[in-house]
């Protein structure tokens, strides 16, 4: 360290300056301190989701996902001679948000699973160490977000297939079914995209949390598949009523099987089940280190 | 005002800070040292409630952090440079940390240009340097206008110009009375900012007092004296005459002496009895990073060793010296003055009669490197107390505890200064 000797006679005046200048009582800001609460906690919140392309790859690729394959189902069924027998067309939108799903899942684990991936979680915890209120403020805009754009998909998709088949023999849907296939089914994802928001709070690791989320949907049913012994049938349609595609389809009324699940029952098991990982990870987030 | 008192965090059976007490009071700089792995960055989080202390508790104004009403108002902490989401803009970055705490969107921009990010405020801050980050990251601290700021590393990566700006900035907001902590490793930004210094060390705590009294406590002055190269005679007598009137001698690599325990007009005096000429007499203080360096010896967890590259070099032609390993520094025997354990390091010292490549003239491997231009009048009167660079003019008797006789007393330093 033999330093230049020019830096010597600078340096110590001022350090003998600051000691000297005896201790101020502190500093006081001019900008005014005001008191912070959930709402600015949400408009931060916002600002982030939508200040980051994943964000509009994953909702662009689910849009065109609903859309695109709902059309092509539209289409195929138009063109097929007995189409739909009495049936809703509302139900063909049923293979678009399935896949879809997976988009909303991945949002919603990125929106929490990122910031621990890039370390802005620390940021973040230290502008807010309300740690509650920052997973409530990610949880209250990924809901809204991706209710709102699930809902304009599915009713896009709805309207195109209705008209597609209107002179096709199949029925028109009732008021209760409209409702189902598109408020009820959004509700449905964007819940299950908060229960990965969740997720991706506990397990802190998009991948990790990616990964538990599509196992979670795809796996009851593939597991079902290899239930043959007749002594797990029970197993087996539970797992086959349960899962999280079946749950889907009930929202168009046409579940795989006749019993299980019905009706409106699906949005309050996912309510149940977010409800649950939520206060685990809240639990979490007050306990563990960040 | 930042207080810690008996803090302690573990990690499993790691224990990364130990029963650490210390106080950061306002208006001045407090340097936070301690080699990597020390439990400075583990004690910045706990102090920002990021990690819960095991034992103990750290308050900033009486208050546990995750209590302060509004702490981003309060408290402004650069932590990571690299703590941002790459994919989001500079300004879109600052912006959500402003609504989050209630600040008005133009202080965003405010911000941005006092750490000079304007021009790049709308790209997107994984294209950033290390620089730009480290800048993005004291815009975030400075964001809330806050009275307590902690920095961690805040020069990484900066290039001069930045060092210089961090450096004033630093000044400049203790100077307003804010209470500012500055993590480093590098002794000499420390003794150009801080005012005081907390010294770390395996977690716990090795000294807390000022940077003047950090030096004064942890170095030893010397005095430096060169006797003509070409009468090795001279050296002999003016040696012996010195140990005579009570110095110590030490004889340096390249035939210069090193004297402690005599202030030097008397050492002037002595050579002029005993008929000697002085190429050389000149003052010596150990800078700040050698205080350092010597207190937290031993506290070093990551200490490099030579790349032997064995059994992957090619023989050496019969009659080629091996090439001479370079003294590091980390190294006992390294800091002057002197070497505590000298001889007992694999290569301490490149051994006598093979000049190094540059020639008689290699100064000793210290960082009192001879200084043919040193003040020629030793009668200076003392600087003010502290200047941490060497050649420091302070000819004051040197610590009695410092005999080189012995070379324990040198570890027991740490011990006293806690």
């Amino acid at each position: 360290m033999s330093s230049p000797q020019s830096q010597m006679p600078q340096a110590a005046p001022t350090w003998q300056a600051a000691p000297g200048t005896s201790f101020p009582s502190g500093y006081t800001s001019p900008i005014p301190v005001v008191r912070t609460h959930l709402g600015n906690a949400i408009a931060s919140e916002w600002t982030k989701i939508k200040s980051v392309r994943s964000t509009m790859w994953t909702l662009g690729v689910f849009v065109l996902l609903v859309i695109g394959i709902g059309t092509l189902t539209g289409v195929v069924v138009a063109e097929s001679d007995p189409a739909l027998d009495g049936e809703s067309p509302l139900g063909l939108g049923f293979f678009g948000l399935l896949l879809g799903s997976m988009c909303i899942i991945t949002l919603g684990v990125l929106t929490t699973a990122s910031e621990y991936g890039t370390g802005m979680i620390r940021t973040t915890m230290v502008a807010c160490p309300s740690r509650g209120r920052v997973l409530a403020a990610k949880g209250v805009v990924f809901f809204l977000v991706a209710f709102v754009v699930t809902l304009v998909s599915a009713c896009l998709v709805a309207f195109l297939h209705v008209a597609m088949l209107e002179g096709d023999g199949a029925k028109s849907p009732t008021g209760g079914e409209w409702l189902k296939g598109t408020v009820g089914i959004a509700a449905y994802v964007a819940l299950l995209g908060l229960l990965s928001l969740a997720v991706g709070s506990i397990i802190r690791h998009s991948a990790g949390a990616i990964t538990i989320m599509i196992g979670a949907v795809l796996a009851p049913l593939v597991i079902a598949l290899f239930m043959f012994s007749e002594s797990l049938q029970g197993v087996r349609d539970a797992l086959f009523e349960y899962s999280i595609p079946n749950q889907l389809s009930v929202f168009y009324s046409n579940s795989l099987s006749q019993s299980g699940p019905s009706g409106w029952d699906p949005l309050w098991i996912m309510l149940g089940a977010t409800a649950v990982a939520f206060a685990a990870a809240f639990a979490l987030l007050e306990k563990r280190d960040v | 005002m930042i207080e810690a008192v008996g803090l302690t965090k573990r990690y499993g059976d790691k224990t990364a800070v130990y029963n650490l007490s210390f106080q950061v009071r306002p208006g001045a700089v407090t340097g936070f040292l301690g080699p990597n792995g020390s439990g400075k960055s583990t004690t910045m989080r706990m102090i920002l409630g990021l990690d819960n202390p095991t034992a103990g508790q750290v308050t900033i104004g009486g208050y546990p952090y995750r209590k302060l009403p509004n702490a981003a108002r309060q408290v402004g902490a650069l932590l990571d440079a690299k703590a941002v989401h790459g994919g989001r803009s500079a300004r879109n970055h600052l912006l959500s940390l402003a609504q989050l705490s209630g600040i008005p969107a133009r202080r965003v921009d405010e911000v941005l240009g006092v750490v000079g990010l304007q021009d790049v405020a709308k790209r997107r801050s994984k294209g950033f340097s290390l620089g730009m980050g480290q800048r993005l990251g004291i815009a975030a601290a400075l964001l809330g206008d806050p009275q307590v700021l902690l920095f961690d590393e805040p020069v990484n990566g900066l290039d001069p110009e930045g060092i210089l700006w961090v450096r004033n900035l630093m000044k400049a907001l203790a100077a307003e009375g804010r209470t500012v902590f500055v993590s480093s490793h590098l002794m000499s930004e420390m003794a150009l900012t801080a005012d005081h210094l907390i010294v770390i060390g395996r977690g716990q705590l090795l000294a807390d007092m000022s940077v003047t009294d950090f030096i004064s406590a942890n170095s030893a002055d010397f005095a430096r004296v060169r006797t003509p190269d070409t009468e090795p005679q001279q050296r002999e007598k003016l040696s012996s005459a010195l140990t005579e009137a009570g110095g110590h001698v030490l004889p340096e690599q390249d035939g210069a002496l090193r004297v402690t325990g005599l202030p030097l007009p008397r050492i002037s005096d002595i050579a002029h009895d005993a008929d000697v000429r002085l190429w050389e007499l000149s003052p010596h203080q150990a800078s700040l990073e050698e205080a350092y360096m010597r207190m937290t010896q031993g506290a070093v967890d990551y200490r490099s060793t030579i790349d032997q590259k064995e059994g992957l070099q090619q023989p050496l032609p019969p009659g080629v010296q091996p090439p001479m390993p370079v003294p590091g520094q980390g190294q006992p025997g390294w800091y002057a003055p002197p070497p505590p354990q000298q001889g007992g390091q694999p290569f301490s010292m490149p051994p006598q009669g093979a000049p190094g490549p540059y020639g008689a003239a290699q100064g000793a491997p210290g960082p009192g490197t001879p200084n043919p231009y040193a003040q020629p009048v030793p009668q200076t009167p003392p600087a003010p107390q502290g200047a941490p660079q060497g050649q420091a003019p302070a000819p004051q008797p040197p610590q009695p505890s410092q005999p080189p006789a012995t070379p324990t007393s040198d570890l027991t330093k740490p011990e006293d200064a806690r």
